[in-house]
């Protein structure tokens, strides 16, 4: 794990001037956004604003029309295996986890840049392989213990309730010893409880020394959880700084609501409503848990 | 009486109303009343001359198509007594004796029907069967009517909505997976094992060894009915779960019981069938690592197997060969291997980068260019390396350490003829790609190949360089094909271009490859396997519907992908896959599918 030493902050992730164009849409237009070490960012803004396709351009799954990326001083090329091999880890909105891969696999997959064993390795079964594999396998152990999901590792990913599925999505993308962890809408169908434990995850993986930037449509989540907050609205970054300027900013307002608002409860039924949409897939794998 | 049929009923309160109303006690009585019936039959004449192959004539004795039935009535007969909760039989079926009994009976329905069908046709009318036959059959019925009568071994499911007949019939034929067994001692349970594979052996054997064409048509009903049978009594999965445990012992097991067979045969023309089995099988669960584990789809696999071929022809000396070399065959084997090779990585570099279905056409194309190259390398239309349509012929026997192949041995009082010999030859190359297969698959290269199944987007930002690792596969595939072909084409004693077809009546060619893996059950070792030898079997035994062939085949996997899509083997992920009423299947959005493409076209 990257353990930080250092007190004084460094620029984790840079990235300046990032536009991705869609043909005749611009999806991000010109966006600059740094992540320091120790910090956790929030990035915000109403359906469409191009917070994902952000993230596809950070993670090189989208190459950017313009701009550039870099992670810790050093410019990342376009490609997703070299990002996270850089030090970049991801979740995805959509949860893509590998379905009929178990719990554990599903981790171990994450450990695969940290990990050297090649074919002839695995066919020759030398000391150095058995080693690795142990390694691997207690490496993951540890993490899925660490978002409490020991208990089910044998357990097939498709077979998991929704909110462990974020949380073993979580877990696999820590395995790859990240030091930026995006997330993107990491509680989006979470019950409250849920939520909260969300939250204090991602605190103490903070604490670990990750650095850490969301997405989330979760008002009252985002302000808790985040030092910094930026809101992207038609592809450009309105607004970027603390949750107390971000939240009584009246152009945020605005533009998630098209109409004023009085402190949080706007923002919360927003949430909810965002919340029991993204939760209509989740129902629907709890009732065939139930078969 | 009653509380031992409600002992192994399931539990109350589920809808398991049997297809056809009679009293619980009658329907057992029933079934037992017909199996025994049908057993006592096989024991009669069942004609009046031995014109029908197999000899049914003979009074007291079983013969041919008799013996199947036996065994399938006596199964029936052992279900049907464990429904009453008899000591000692519970261990028969765990799962439930029901479905079990049901299917067994139907079996033997279709046993006896099929073989009164054949001798009515072939003899020309019903006057031909012997009382026995009506006796086998008459007792058959009234166990599958007793036994559709006995009660499902799980509920119908209360919310499904289809009622219908065909949905309960379906249902009745299902049982519930058995709980865990309590262990024996250790001992006990690897002798379990070894007798699993020994049996094994013997239907394999069985099989092989089929002389007619109608024996071997009953073998497949009995063998489909007694094993799905078997299966749904519990035993297979209690079986399976003790090779889970005894891994190494049970592969072990397996390859000892393969090397009996060869010691098992007199004629040597049975061992040769032996040999291309294991040839095809071992190709297929070479495809296996390409489309089992990395889901690529590989329409020209068997091309690899012709370089491999090609490769050992050309370096054996063989008076048709136009390089006059002699390779030691250790030496022809690396180099088939390493030339096949060389042909994955340069098929595989250009295409593997695309996704889908670009590598299924153009591994498709290669697979022709390869058969039409080799025919036309022959000094007319285009340099002579391969001597065209007539390939290369006389190809000398293996010699290994001055142990000419191609020469009878005496082995501890038997006799292993020159397809025998290869036969255990092919095995080593077998156990070489099983621990490839094994060794790769649990690996973190496997693990890789998997996640690029799953889903290539979150593997690739999981930091896993697709191209790379499909390339590996993909290689690997063309590698294990290769080294497969060098023995093939000893076996063959002759390589030529229309061996290594896409798609033909008679494996191996790529189509049948394929489906030797989807039936056999992807990613799983033993599927391919099983698949490839059924796949090789069918068309060598039943040569008398050549026309229908085709058609036939094509029948049968519409039917088995509907009925069973994981394959006869299933993998334990693709059997959850296709059997839960779906729909966890992460969504796939139109953002991220979009994502790829647009990398694509960055890149
Ligand atoms: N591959 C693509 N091709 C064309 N348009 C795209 C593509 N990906 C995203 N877009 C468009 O870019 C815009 C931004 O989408 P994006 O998914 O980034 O929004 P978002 O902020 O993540 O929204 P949400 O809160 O709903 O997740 C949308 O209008 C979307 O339709
Ligand atoms: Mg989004």
């Amino acid at each position: 794990m990257n353990t930080m030493t250092t007190t004084t902050t460094t620029t984790v992730l840079d990235a300046s001037d990032v536009t991705m164009r869609f043909g005749g849409l611009t999806a991000v237009r010109s966006v600059s956004l740094t992540v320091n070490s120790g910090e956790i960012v929030g990035l915000i803004g109403p359906n469409g604003a191009g917070k994902t396709t952000f993230f596809n351009c950070l993670t090189g799954l989208y190459v950017p029309t313009e701009g550039k990326v870099s992670y810790k001083g050093t410019v990342l090329p376009p490609k997703p295996h070299l990002v996270t091999q850089a030090g970049i880890a991801r979740t995805f909105q959509n949860i893509r986890l590998f379905a009929n891969m178990t719990v554990l696999e599903n981790v171990l997959v994450g450990r695969h840049t940290r990990t050297k064993e090649g074919l002839w390795s695995a066919l020759l079964r030398g000391p150095g392989f058995k080693r690795a594999e142990k390694e691997s396998k207690e490496r993951a152990m540890e993490l899925l213990e660490f978002t409490g999901l020991a208990a089910k590792a044998d357990h097939l990913a498709r077979n998991l309730p929704y909110g462990e599925q974020r949380k073993l999505e979580i877990a696999r993308a820590l395995a790859s010893e990240p030091g930026l962890l995006l997330l993107d809408e990491p509680t989006a169908g979470m019950n409250p409880q849920e939520t909260r434990a969300a939250e204090e995850l991602i605190f103490a993986i903070r604490d670990m020394g990750i650095a850490v930037l969301v997405i989330e449509h979760d008002m009252r989540f985002i302000f808790n959880l985040c030092d910094r907050v930026a809101c992207l609205v038609q592809g450009e970054k309105l607004v970027e700084g603390t949750p107390e300027v971000v939240q009584s900013d009246e152009r945020v307002i605005a533009a998630y609501l098209g109409t004023p608002f009085e402190g949080a409860p706007g923002a919360d039924e927003l949430a909810e409503v965002e919340a029991a949409e993204a939760a209509a897939p989740s129902t629907n794998s709890r009732t065939e848990e139930a078969q | 009486m009653a509380d031992t049929i409600t002992k192994n009923s399931p539990p109350t309160g589920g809808d398991v109303t049997p297809l056809i109303s009679l009293p619980a006690a009658t329907a057992r009585i029933a079934t037992v009343a017909g199996s025994v019936l049908a057993l006592a039959g096989t024991f009669m004449a069942w004609t009046w001359t031995s014109a029908f192959p197999g000899d049914l004539t003979v009074t007291g004795y079983p013969g041919g198509l008799q013996v199947l039935v036996l065994i399938s009535s006596a199964l029936t007969l052992l279900f049907a007594l464990s429904g009453y909760g008899i000591r000692g039989l519970n261990w028969v079926a765990p799962g439930g004796p029901n479905a079990a009994a049901r299917l067994t009976a139907l079996g033997t329905l279709g046993t006896v029907g099929y073989t009164l069908g054949a001798i009515a046709f072939q003899l020309g009318g019903v006057v031909n069967l012997e009382p026995g036959a009506w006796v086998a059959g008459i007792g058959a019925l009234i166990a599958v009517v007793g036994s559709l009568a006995l009660p499902f071994d799980q509920p119908f499911p209360a919310g499904d909505p289809d009622k219908g007949g065909w949905a309960r019939f379906r249902h009745s034929l299902t049982a519930p997976h058995p709980p865990r067994a309590r262990a024996l001692p250790s001992a006990v349970e690897i002798l379990i094992i070894v007798a699993g594979f020994a049996l094994g052996l013997i239907v394999f054997t069985y099989g092989i060894d089929t002389e007619y064409g109608e024996l071997f048509v009953g073998f497949l009903i009995t063998v489909a009915f007694a094993f799905t049978g078997l299966a749904r009594a519990g035993l297979v999965s209690r079986l399976t779960a003790l090779t889970a445990r005894y891994r190494g012992i049970s592969l072990a097991a397996a390859f000892a019981a393969a090397l009996c067979f060869p010691f098992t045969q007199d004629n040597d023309y049975y061992a040769l069938i032996g040999t291309n089995i294991l040839i095809f099988a071992t190709v297929a669960l070479g495809l296996n690592v390409v489309v089992g584990l990395a889901g690529l789809l590989d329409l020209g696999y068997v091309a690899f197997l012709g370089v491999g071929a090609y490769t050992a022809a050309l370096v054996s000396g063989s008076a048709a060969s136009t390089i006059g070399v002699e390779f030691p065959f250790w030496a022809a084997v690396l180099t088939g291997g390493a030339v096949s090779l060389v042909f994955g990585v340069v098929i595989g570099a250009p295409t593997l980068r695309l996704r889908g279905d670009y590598l299924a056409i153009v591994t498709l194309g290669f697979g022709e260019i390869f058969r039409v190259t080799m025919n036309n390398l022959n000094g007319a239309s285009g340099p002579d390396v391969t001597n065209g349509a007539q390939g290369i012929s006389a190809i000398p026997d293996v010699k290994i350490f001055g142990f000419d192949l191609g020469s009878p041995h005496d082995i501890g009082g038997f006799t292993l003829g020159r397809n025998a010999n290869y036969f255990l030859l092919m095995l080593l190359f077998t156990a070489i790609v099983v621990m490839v297969f094994n060794r790769s698959g649990s690996s973190r290269i496997g693990r890789a190949w998997v996640a690029i199944r799953e889903d290539e987007t979150a593997a690739t930002a999981m930091g896993i360089n697709g191209f790379r690792v499909k390339l590996i596969a993909f290689a690997l595939g063309a590698t294990l094909a290769g080294l497969a072909g060098t023995v093939q084409a000893h076996v063959a004693y002759s390589v030529t271009p229309d061996q290594y077809e896409f798609a033909g009546t008679a494996p191996p060619n790529s189509a049948f490859l394929l489906a030797a893996v989807i039936l056999g059950g992807m990613g799983t070792v033993s599927g391919p396997l099983i698949g490839g030898a059924l796949l090789y079997l069918i068309p060598a035994k039943l040569d008398f519907m050549d026309d229908y062939q085709l058609l036939l085949f094509g029948l049968a996997l519409i039917l088995l992908m509907r009925f069973r899509p994981e394959g006869i083997v299933a993998n334990k992920r693709a059997q959850l896959q296709f059997h839960e009423n779906d729909q966890l299947d992460l969504p796939e959005q139109r953002l991220s599918d979009t994502a790829v493409d647009t990398t694509k076209a960055g890149a």
